[in-house]
């Protein structure tokens, strides 16, 4: 069995969406590939795998903390969807400043009520910029696209589950 | 009649014409983003970086010789292209999923060609201005690539004088030609062709956004 992990950092679940939109599909990779850490299973604990996906890009320091942790137990990563890539959509908050971010979600903006910045110390500290995942570890593999469509995924997974390197058609490249 | 050769295919060409040009008049397209028939040639994307004679020279620029031999489609040459594209996107603010040009975007069809799959240089994330003072035109300069197609076909079709490019390296931006610096106070209208020749989605039609449907647009 081929251990798998994902997770979603700085992102919104659309890439696993994806992934599961590889429907039928999926049943074919069900004797061949189990999930260890991943939302699929609610499971947080991670043991060492042979794949790990990433999804988002790094918005705060539980986010470096989580990428690092795969890094260190998966033996191939794979950079998967546009915020895992280049930041994405949340990386247009970097023409701003944090504080103004804040302010503007938590103070300033229209029907706020009891304005306040969260403060909690459960609440993970947000990095000054969104930045994209290989500029904090190694990145074996990218899969583009906002979301990457489930063809590729069956493509890389293919790939990768016969020890071979994905090439993606360039058709299923795309940056949308 | 002259002659060269593109990739060891011998290609007629009229004298005058550019690398590219010739290429064009034989059906074949070079990379490129900033060249449009038409306009005087700029050269500064480079993205049509061909190899003559043991040198890289733009095919937009550079006249067709005699008997010259020309290479495009290499490996060497398509790993230049892609270092050029990336460089292109970490420059500028590109974020695909929310632009309306995307799918119609010259620049992003370029990238797909080469199979760019990855940035690979850190992404600048350049603080740069929009410009929507004027009622029926959007200039987002996150976009823009600086290929100059704006400014020539201002004018030298239109017969205006709204874009240049100012600033140099890393503060190179794109400048609109009136006191407040505004598109609005501009004699731009919607149907001037600078309006239409942007290759990618800094100069947009406002009101028409995602006119066509995801599947269906030009590079789907």
């Amino acid at each position: 069995m081929i251990r798998i992990s994902t997770c979603s950092l700085a992102g919104c679940f659309g890439c696993h969406m994806s992934f599961l939109d590889m429907d039928e599909k999926l049943a074919d990779f069900s004797d061949k590939i189990e999930f260890d850490r991943s939302p699929f299973t609610d499971v947080r604990k991670m043991g060492k795998c042979e794949i790990g996906l990433i999804e988002g890009g790094l918005c705060n320091v539980e986010n470096l903390k989580v990428l690092k942790e795969f890094r260190e137990n998966c033996e191939i990563l794979v950079a998967v969807g546009a915020c895992a890539i280049n930041g994405g959509i949340p990386a247009m908050r970097n023409h701003f400043s944090l504080d103004s971010c804040l302010r503007e979600a938590y103070v300033e903006g229209i029907g706020i009520e009891n304005p306040q910045i969260p403060s909690d110390p459960e609440l993970p500290m947000l990095l000054d910029k969104v930045r994209p995942v290989f500029e904090a570890v190694r990145i074996d593999y990218f899969l583009p696209g906002c979301p990457p469509p489930a063809e590729a995924f069956v493509i890389l997974l293919e790939a990768l589950l016969k020890g071979q390197k994905p090439v993606l058609p360039e058709n299923l490249i795309r940056y949308d | 009649m002259k002659n060269l050769l593109l990739d060891g295919k011998m290609l007629t060409y009229e004298e005058g014409q550019t690398i590219m040009d010739c290429a064009l008049s034989n059906g074949i397209a070079i990379p490129g983003l900033c060249h449009l028939p038409g306009l005087s040639p700029s050269g500064n994307c480079r993205l049509c970086t061909v190899k003559t004679g043991g040198r890289y020279v733009s095919a937009c620029t550079e006249p067709a010789i005699d008997g010259m031999e020309v290479e495009c489609e290499t490996m060497e040459l398509s790993q230049v292209r892609m270092q050029l594209l990336r460089m292109l996107f970490v420059e500028g603010n590109h974020y695909c999923p929310s632009c309306e040009k995307s799918g119609s975007c010259r620049l992003q069809e370029a990238a797909y060609h080469e199979g760019m799959l990855d940035l690979h240089f850190r992404p600048f994330y350049p603080k740069r201005e929009m410009d929507a003072s004027h009622p029926e035109i959007l200039l987002d300069r996150d976009r823009c690539i600086f290929c100059a197609l704006c400014v020539r076909a201002s004018r030298e079709i239109d017969g205006k004088n709204v874009f240049d490019i100012s600033g140099r390296g890393i503060e190179t931006h794109l400048i609109v030609n009136s006191a407040s610096g505004k598109l609005l106070d501009t004699d731009i209208s919607v149907e001037d062709r600078a309006v239409h020749v942007c290759p990618v989605g800094a100069i947009l039609v406002k009101g028409k956004g995602f006119e066509i449907p995801i599947g269906r647009r030009l590079y789907d």
